[in-house]
């Protein structure tokens, strides 16, 4: 049987490459988060509280746009629902643990978190300890966000809006989205959603983005069900 | 104030999301739909909010090629359609912004 203290190290150095990959993230975050006018304490705070990227990106983008609360908090529930997924995923292996156990490593289940730990449950036959391989994953990610939020928070401060650094947020979810348009189905929920979104640019309340994410997701099933 | 309630509110349903079936273990399944729609959120949310951040500048639709965020975010489209790498797509785009930005 693996140790508690061979499944945390194990966990730390499963996650270490993909937790660099994330602090340009973080700082980013914090750029944009001050541009879109909150202020340093609620950016950190969406970080800790929040604690999922494209969401924060979203919600700061919303913010900025003035977009009503409700909007604000619907659109970011949205993006987090494939955490749905991850949920249901793992739930077969902490159902030995106690609940606050259970509290916790929910509260770390990032898309990060979730890739590298069910791996881990995936390819071994032991799991009695592999929990701490999860907390070990979501607490080294959690850490990093924080800290590299801050870095941005205080770097973003010192930057002239000359910079243009909002446009960080159109580039960032180019880089995420892009790449992974590697069928019909995600090209087209894509494409339209990126025509639906310029149409109903005037509505009010930004529900043209609601309705241009709609219009994707149904075109997307819309096509894998065709298939 | 209304920003930390936004966050709270936003924050306590992602928690949700996270914990639902941790917690309700063999007392809850996701339809297949759902599963299905799942996997478009990403791509539909994300492009529905980089796009009108290209192509609408002051309220307006602008396809011109004087629209300098058009043009540095088809570059950075290219990079990460060919590339697949996420640092190297943002520093296109940023610095084919910053030279369109000077040239103009």
């Amino acid at each position: 049987m693996k140790s508690p203290r061979a499944e945390f190290l194990a966990g730390l150095k499963a996650v270490l490459p993909i937790v660099v990959g994330d602090i340009p993230f973080g700082l980013i975050y914090g750029f944009i988060a001050l541009e879109a006018g909150l202020s340093p304490a609620a950016s950190q705070g969406m970080s800790s509280i929040l604690f999922a990227g494209s969401a924060q990106f979203v919600s700061a983008q919303l913010f900025g746009l003035s977009a009503p609360a409700s909007v604000i908090i619907a659109t970011a529930s949205v993006i987090n629902l494939r955490h749905l997924l991850y949920s249901a995923s793992v739930a077969p292996y902490l159902q030995g643990l106690p609940s606050r156990w259970k509290w916790l490593l929910a509260y770390l289940l990032t898309d990060e978190a979730y890739a590298v730990t069910i791996t881990r449950y995936q390819e071994g036959e032991d799991h009695s300890q592999a929990h701490w391989f999860f907390l070990a994953s979501g607490a080294l990610l959690w850490a990093s966000w924080q800290l590299s939020t801050a870095i941005g928070l205080f770097l973003g401060a010192m930057v002239p809006e000359s910079w243009s650094l909002d446009f960080t947020v159109a580039l960032t979810f180019i880089a995420l989205v892009v790449p992974a348009l590697r069928d019909r189905a995600a090209f087209g929920a894509a494409a339209v959603a990126g025509l639906v979104s310029v149409l109903a640019f005037g509505l009010p309340f930004k529900l043209g983005l609601f309705i241009a994410a709609l219009a994707g997701i149904l075109i997307g099933v819309g096509l894998e069900v065709r298939r | 104030m209304k920003v930390w309630l936004i966050v709270l509110a936003a924050g306590a349903i992602t928690f949700a999301t996270r914990l639902s079936f941790i917690l309700l273990f063999g007392r809850l399944a996701i339809p297949p739909w759902l599963q299905v729609a799942l996997r478009f959120v990403p791509p539909a949310v994300l492009t529905a909010i980089f796009v009108p951040e290209l192509v609408i500048r002051g309220g307006a639709l602008d396809l011109t090629p004087g629209n300098d965020r058009l043009l540095a975010g088809g570059l950075a489209i290219l990079v990460a359609w060919r590339t697949k790498n996420v640092v190297l797509t943002i520093l296109v785009g940023m610095a084919s912004l910053w030279v369109l930005q000077a040239l103009s």
